[in-house]
């Protein structure tokens, strides 16, 4: 294989949307869907006279991600204006940063190396901007439809340094990216709705070759897989090239997610100089240090330090301390109930059972699912405490997700709560001996693998009710 | 420095200015003719000048994360050369086929 | 109050009578319009307006008058008839910039300085004519035809705010709006015989300014005197949270100023009435030798150099007699890099221009052209359509500066040098100078067509363009006439510091007195 002979260098460009209510320049609201070009304002059309004014809230939220990555804010940024035509981009340049970033020098954890340390991707800066609109082709023939709703919604781009030597360490980047991005609730970072897009920049090298190969740039991916598998069609292209005697050209290619191909982009190369400038409109950022550290300071758990404490704290196996993670809400649903019930193994086995799965059906988010974790851990409580049976417990919780009524309600007005006393279930047991006379006789007689059977008749009878260990206890102590 | 004919033609691309090629041999001319004037600047040391931008003291003033009205889809309509569906129509790029493909 | 001799009044004046009930402002808009149809404000005559709705503001001012009876505030311009330069955005009258690619569009939003000045009860008669998007200093580069000096047909009223100056020098409104990013206030009131102002940057909020370049872009205005153009800026003056690069420096009354005093002790309460005009606009004290006690006038050498136009020369001599005679001392200064602003200011201002003339493409709004190959020739035939020549070729070379392997031998040295012409004005006002006084302009009015060498007119602003770089307020005022043709005195003072600016040209307006017009 000519492909072992490359080490694969890769950098990646993350773009992410920052969860505010309106644009980064102006008061239009960042709903998405819409109808066409309604969200906007003559800041936002770029109308002869109109002036931007910088959004607090998207600033909050790029120094949290900054913070978050472990970046350096600096506390002087300005913003640049970065020059070209698209019928998209409204003023015929970008409001960015370019020589003076928001923050610089952060990294993120993807996991161990072989030899157990830890594998880390640099983060070279982290940049604030805005986004541009969206050009229709396919909607009319000949023309381009374009709506600017999306054009001015703030955004962070985060730069990679060229640090990742896999296509599948690029995807443990971006899922580790995205789940911090979660967990500090700055954006949806949903690929599918475009609050999250990634271009990658991508070169190869002979092993042990210190000077990077000449790059390209690869976009047009729609999802983690997708930059996995771009990235490998790229590096066995360049590969190829070497191989054959060819020389890597730097230019734009495109993921063609249907084909799963990549192809030159159409622009032009050389056709894009951006004649950055300082943006004469604003003012330079400046963040004030003790505003910095307090933000520093209210920085939510992060999903490493969750991950360490949800084992230590609840006892749990990586691989559940994974699952709960996974999503911030979840996780601190899991906790949540796990403090209240006082119990963290049962605590997982009904989050990640019962619920994710009632929510799986109904594709509700945990944030506003109806059964609150109080509610659960009371459930949790009544099964331990034996009030109820576990299969009991399962009916009480499907109707609190139809009816929102706590457990030990349900319980009640339902008869569910279990029953200890011995006369009533030796009368449930004699009822089903009677019933079942065949079954019966043959348990009588030493079939002992019956006795299953017949206490599933006993838990039917009484409704879920009879206490099954004290029903085995009676149906032994009859068969002898 | 003295401007070319072809960076007229390359900068009036970036500017998407339809330069008639009559006029291109004047404007090189032209500008070259102002550029001559700005050679003075490269005598002037500014190495002591600091580079901060924006002149006078303070940070860019923020506004709160809160909705304001835009413009109306009446005035936007009374204003635009083509519009459609609400959507502000433009000829194709002509090299255009992916729908893809936006911008950086 | 008659309206007969409407030319003559000031808008402190008017704003009085009308609050009085001696005028109505329906009278005042009609003697605006009837001065206009007089002298020839219309497009084959002076080409002052390029577009008005008599109808339209001879409602609006009966309006108002329904309020007044209601006796509601209606602010210290009640009734004076205003005109705006076509590059601030107003509702009802179209903004062209006086751009055929522009032509015919109605901003759906108004310019804050517009809002302020109508919020004090001012009416807009008219938007102004101008050069395309302010890039010029005759009025000549106006896609709708060049603007006349009221005072001679056959010259410029200079630019770019040349239709406001003609509409304040031809009696048609006492305060105007203009604006500023290289002297295109003060260079036309200077060739017009009439006062115009550029505050500090940042001292009027440029929302709703079309955007030529926005770090040296300020509004200014227009006045038959230095008390109207006074009341003007305090008027729209002050921070605007639509504009970031608005200050919030308090605004001081700058109309005191014409007490002569020191700005600390005109902070007087009982003279809040000139601010709210309820009471008798008082005539400023006649000039006496202690009405400049104190104040440093400082005279640069690099503006008097021996090229000057020795009857220009010989004005300011006489201006700084007056300054003399009134108590101030006049001391010879420097601003050393004050040589090198054209070519900072021609390297800056196309650079910014370059990018804010960008949405000009014929998508959203404006002039588009369409010769139906796609979208590049869409954009390149609308904008050769739509912009004339001299706005082509700054936004050439603003792209030239700005593209790859020039930024920093153009733009950033620029940005440098910009600092060091800044440093120096800071040097002379920390030196003890209140105000530096200079010629506005090195000529007086030229004849129309008399410049064809676009660096030729580039050099109009050698006086004016070190205070747009510098970012401090400046002001023009008439300092006489040679060979029949208005000759404006510069008066620049330290940022925020209009109101030391206003004091000594009230002082040097009431000593030179009927002088400053022969």
């Amino acid at each position: 294989m000519s492909q072992g002979r490359y080490e694969m260098v890769v950098g990646l460009e993350v773009h992410v949307q920052l969860k505010t209510r309106t644009k980064a320049f102006c008061g239009c609201s960042t709903d998405f869907g819409a109808p066409p070009n309604v969200n906007t304002c003559p800041v936002c059309l770029a109308l002869p006279g109109a002036l931007p004014v910088l959004n607090e809230h998207a600033v909050e939220l790029a120094v949290r991600a900054a913070l978050g990555l472990g970046c350096r804010i600096d506390p002087i940024s300005v913003f640049a204006r970065k020059n070209y035509f698209y019928p998209d981009l409204p003023k015929g340049y970008q409001i960015s940063q370019f020589d003076q970033p928001l923050a610089v020098g952060g990294s993120v954890v993807i996991g161990q190396s072989d030899k157990g340390t830890d594998l880390r991707v640099g983060i070279t800066r982290l940049h604030m901007e805005e986004d541009a609109g969206k050009s229709i082709h396919d909607r009319y023939p000949g023309e381009t439809a374009i709506d600017l709703n999306r054009a001015g919604v703030p955004l962070i781009e985060i730069v990679s340094e060229p640090d990742i030597r896999t296509s599948a360490d690029a995807g443990s980047y971006l899922r580790t990216l995205k789940q911090i991005l979660q967990y500090l609730d700055v954006s949806d970072v949903s690929m599918e709705e475009g609050s999250l897009r990634v271009d990658a920049n991508i070169s190869v090298r002979p092993p042990g070759q210190t000077k990077l190969g000449t790059k390209t740039e690869v976009k047009n991916m729609n999802s983690f897989s997708a930059v996995e598998k771009a990235l490998e069609a790229e590096y066995a292209r360049q590969c190829g090239l070497l191989d054959s005697g060819g020389r890597v050209e730097q230019q734009t290619l495109l993921w063609d997610g249907a084909k799963e191909t990549i192809r030159p982009s159409r622009t032009k190369e050389g056709s894009h100089d951006y004649r950055y400038f300082p943006e004469p409109d604003l003012r330079p950022l400046m963040l004030d240090s003790k505003w910095v550290d307090k933000a520093r300071k209210d920085l939510p758990e992060l999903p490493a330090a969750r991950k360490a404490r949800l084992a230590t704290e609840y006892g749990l196996p990586p691989v559940e301390v994974e699952q709960l993670t996974a999503d911030p809400a979840l996780a601190e649903y899991f906790e949540e109930v796990a403090r209240a019930a006082g119990d963290g193994k049962a605590a997982y086995n009904w989050v990640m059972g019962e619920v994710q799965a009632t929510l799986r059906s109904s594709g509700e988010k945990i944030g506003l699912f109806r059964v609150r974790p109080a509610d659960l851990a009371q459930l949790i409580t009544l099964v331990r405490d034996g009030t109820i049976s576990h299969t009991a417990g399962k009916r009480v919780f499907t109707q609190m997700v139809e009816t929102g009524k706590p457990a030990a309600q349900i319980a009640a007005d339902e008869g569910l709560v279990q029953v200890g006393d011995e006369s009533a279930i030796a009368t449930w047991v004699d009822e089903v001996l009677n019933e079942h006379p065949d079954e019966a006789a043959r348990y009588l007689a030493g079939e002992k693998k019956l006795q299953g059977v017949l206490v599933g008749f006993v838990m039917k009878k009484s409704k879920g009710r009879a206490d099954p260990k004290r029903v085995n206890q009676l149906l032994s102590s009859r068969g002898g | 420095m003295a401007v070319t004919r072809d960076d007229v033609l390359h900068i009036a691309e970036l500017a998407r200015l339809g330069i008639d090629p009559a006029r291109a041999d004047e404007l090189t001319k032209e500008l070259s003719a102002i550029l001559s004037h700005m050679e003075v600047l490269s005598h002037v040391d500014t190495t002591a000048v600091s580079t901060t931008a924006g002149v006078g003291a303070g940070g860019t003033p923020l506004r709160p994360d809160i909705g304001v009205p835009g413009v109306s889809s009446a005035a936007r309509a009374s204003i635009a050369p083509v519009m459609r569906d609400g959507f502000f129509i433009v000829p194709r790029l002509a090299t255009h086929e992916d729908s893809g493909e936006s911008t950086a | 109050m008659s309206v007969e001799n409407y030319t003559h009044l000031g808008a402190a004046q008017i704003a009085s009578s009308v609050r009085a009930g001696d005028a109505s402002p329906a009278d005042m808009v009609r003697a605006s319009f009837n001065r206009a149809t007089e002298i020839g404000a219309g497009h084959d005559e002076l080409n002052i307006f390029l577009h008005s709705d008599e109808k339209g503001s001879v409602e609006e001012a009966e309006q108002m008058q329904t309020r007044i009876r209601g006796a509601s505030d209606i602010g210290v311009l009640a009734g004076v008839p205003v005109a705006i330069k076509d590059n601030i955005a107003s509702l009802g009258l179209p903004t062209t910039c006086g751009s055929k690619i522009l032509k015919g569009y109605v901003s759906p939003f108004e310019s804050t300085a517009v809002a302020r000045l109508r919020a004090n009860g001012a009416l807009v008669v008219a938007k102004t004519n101008m050069d395309e998007f302010a890039m010029g200093s005759s009025t000549e580069n106006s896609a709708f035809g060049p603007t006349r000096n009221p005072l001679d047909v056959r010259c410029v009223p200079g630019g770019s705010s040349g239709g406001s100056a003609a509409a304040v020098a031809a009696g048609i409104t006492p305060i105007a709006l203009g604006s500023e990013t290289g002297g295109s206030v003060r260079q036309p009131a200077a060739f017009c015989g009439v006062v115009g102002v550029k505050p500090t940057y940042g001292r009027v909020s440029r929302y709703g300014l079309v955007a030529f370049a926005s770090s040296l872009d300020q509004i200014g205005v227009l006045g038959r005197t230095v008390d109207d153009a006074a009341l003007g800026l305090e008027s729209i003056a002050g921070f605007d949270k639509m504009d970031s690069t608005s200050s919030d420096a308090d605004v001081p009354i700058y109309r005191l100023a014409a007490l002569g005093k020191p700005a600390p002790e005109a902070r007087n309460p009982d003279t809040e009435a000139i601010r709210i005009g309820r009471s008798p606009v008082p005539l400023p004290p006649p000039p006496g030798p202690s009405t400049l006690e104190g104040v440093v006038i400082g005279k640069p050498k690099e503006y008097f150099p021996d090229s000057l136009d020795p009857e220009i020369a010989r004005l300011c001599e006489r201006a700084f007699d007056r300054f003399r005679s009134m108590g101030a001392t006049v001391r010879d200064v420097s601003l050393p890099r004050s040589p090198l602003a054209i070519p900072v200011y021609y390297i800056l201002a196309p650079a910014e221009a370059s990018s804010n003339l960008a949405r000009f493409d014929g998508v959203r709004y404006g002039l588009r052209v369409d010769p139906g190959k796609g979208l590049k020739a869409m954009y390149e035939a609308t904008r050769s359509e739509g912009f004339g020549p001299e706005v082509t070729r700054r936004i050439l070379l603003g792209t030239y500066v700005l593209s790859a392997g020039y930024y920093d031998a153009y733009y950033k040295k620029a940005q440098a040098v910009r600092t060091l012409i800044a440093d120096d004005f800071r040097a002379v006002f920390t030196s003890g100078v209140h105000a530096i006084f200079t010629p506005t302009t090195p000529t007086t009015a030229f004849p129309i067509g008399a410049i064809s060498d676009p660096y030729e007119m580039y050099l109009n602003d050698i006086f004016t363009v070190t205070a747009n770089l510098a970012g401090v307020p400046a002001i023009s005022v008439p300092i006489g006439r040679v060979r029949r043709l208005p000759v404006g005195g510069q008066i620049i003072t330290a940022h925020f510091d209009e109101y030391e600016m206003f004091r000594v040209a009230y002082a040097l307006e009431a000593g030179l007195g009927a002088e400053a017009h022969q």
